[in-house]
């Protein structure tokens, strides 16, 4: 359960926007969660709630949009999907791959933000 | 800029890495120890795998051979680990997490730091017990070992498979007992390649030194 030190990660750079930006309100924090990035959605949901309790983010919502594996097939050239995570072969032609392009995020992209 | 951000559409771009304190952290580590010509090597695994038999036996055996090893060893709450790896005289150093379910690149660099790292030529840093949470943090390392024994049985990286795949070597541990419990290497074999194509898969034995000869091996030359 390394879900709260993420929480407390989302917390900080959070933190440093407003201060930076000065005066608003966060409604919503917009994250990017890779399929690889080892972050499960529902416990860090809840590792936020405890993270956030008491401070000015109490409120603000996490908005989490997961991003799937893509790999680079190396006999499609091309960027693919792959079978699944247990499964890391592309979609269209079965071949194994072993250049990951994206999966492995765990970003904040983005903040909601309110007067 | 106040008033104007307060006024605009609501959404502003940020772009962070959550993790991006561990990752600047991990690769000041990381070039430190290119710097002093060690080569570091995590290692991560359930608890029970044998991480600490594999550990002490390659501690012992480089040093047999003239090496200079070191090693840090994240534990919870004891040093049992630590004063087991302590017997092959090489230095090592226990990070005690508490409750924290994995290593963090300040943690090593905290466990470092009144060491000379000139004196080294590898450092093995043994992660605490756990297939989930290692898997995300940096830890400077240069090669990431994840450790099965086969008395876990052969479907773990399919259960794990984030683990595995930020890996970069396979190290099936207690072979000797591989026929005892009917270990399936194909399948064993299958499900590493399926989850990380390509990964190399050792073969070792702490107790008989089986796979010792070819893990030293294929530890890189440091150039100091």
């Amino acid at each position: 359960m390394h879900e709260l030190s993420i929480a407390l990660g989302i917390l900080e750079i959070t933190e440093e926007e407003v201060e930076r930006r000065g005066g608003v309100h966060v409604e919503g924090i917009h994250l990017r969660l890779g399929q690889l990035s080892g972050v499960v959605k529902e416990a860090l949901l809840s590792a936020w709630e405890v993270a956030s309790e008491q401070t000015e983010f109490e409120t603000s919502r996490l908005v989490i949009e997961d991003v799937p594996i893509a790999v680079f097939c190396s006999t499609c050239q091309a960027e693919r999907p792959v079978q699944s995570i247990q499964l890391l072969c592309c979609v269209e032609c079965g071949t194994p791959a072993t250049e990951v392009v994206r999966g492995r995020e765990l970003l904040v992209s983005a903040l909601e933000l309110a007067e | 800029m106040n008033a104007q951000a307060i006024s605009q559409p609501r959404i502003v771009e940020v772009r962070q890495n959550i993790l991006k304190r561990n990752d600047e952290l991990a690769r000041e580590l990381r070039q430190r120890f290119k710097d002093a010509g060690v080569f570091v090597v995590s290692l991560v695994s359930s608890p029970g795998s044998g991480k600490t038999a594999f550990l002490e036996k390659t501690l012992t055996l480089l040093k047999h051979r003239g090496g200079r090893p070191a090693a840090l060893v994240g534990d919870l709450a004891t040093d049992n680990d630590a004063t087991r790896l302590a017997r092959s005289q090489a230095p090592v150093r226990q990070i005690t997490t508490g409750t924290l379910c994995h290593l963090e690149a300040a943690m090593v660099e905290k466990a470092l730091e009144d060491w000379n790292l000139e004196e080294l030529d590898f450092l093995f840093i043994e992660n605490v017990g756990n297939l989930v949470c290692p898997s995300s943090y940096d830890l400077g390392e240069n090669r990431r070992l994840v450790l099965l024994s086969v008395t876990e049985g052969e479907d773990k990286p399919l259960k794990y498979p984030t683990i595995f795949n930020s890996s970069d070597v396979a190290v099936v541990t207690k072979v000797d007992l591989a026929e005892a419990v009917e270990f399936d290497w194909n399948a064993a074999h299958a499900n590493i390649q399926a989850v990380r194509p390509g990964m190399p898969v050792l073969r070792v034995s702490a107790k008989t030194g089986q796979g010792m000869d070819a893990w030293l091996a294929s530890l890189a030359p440091t150039g100091s």
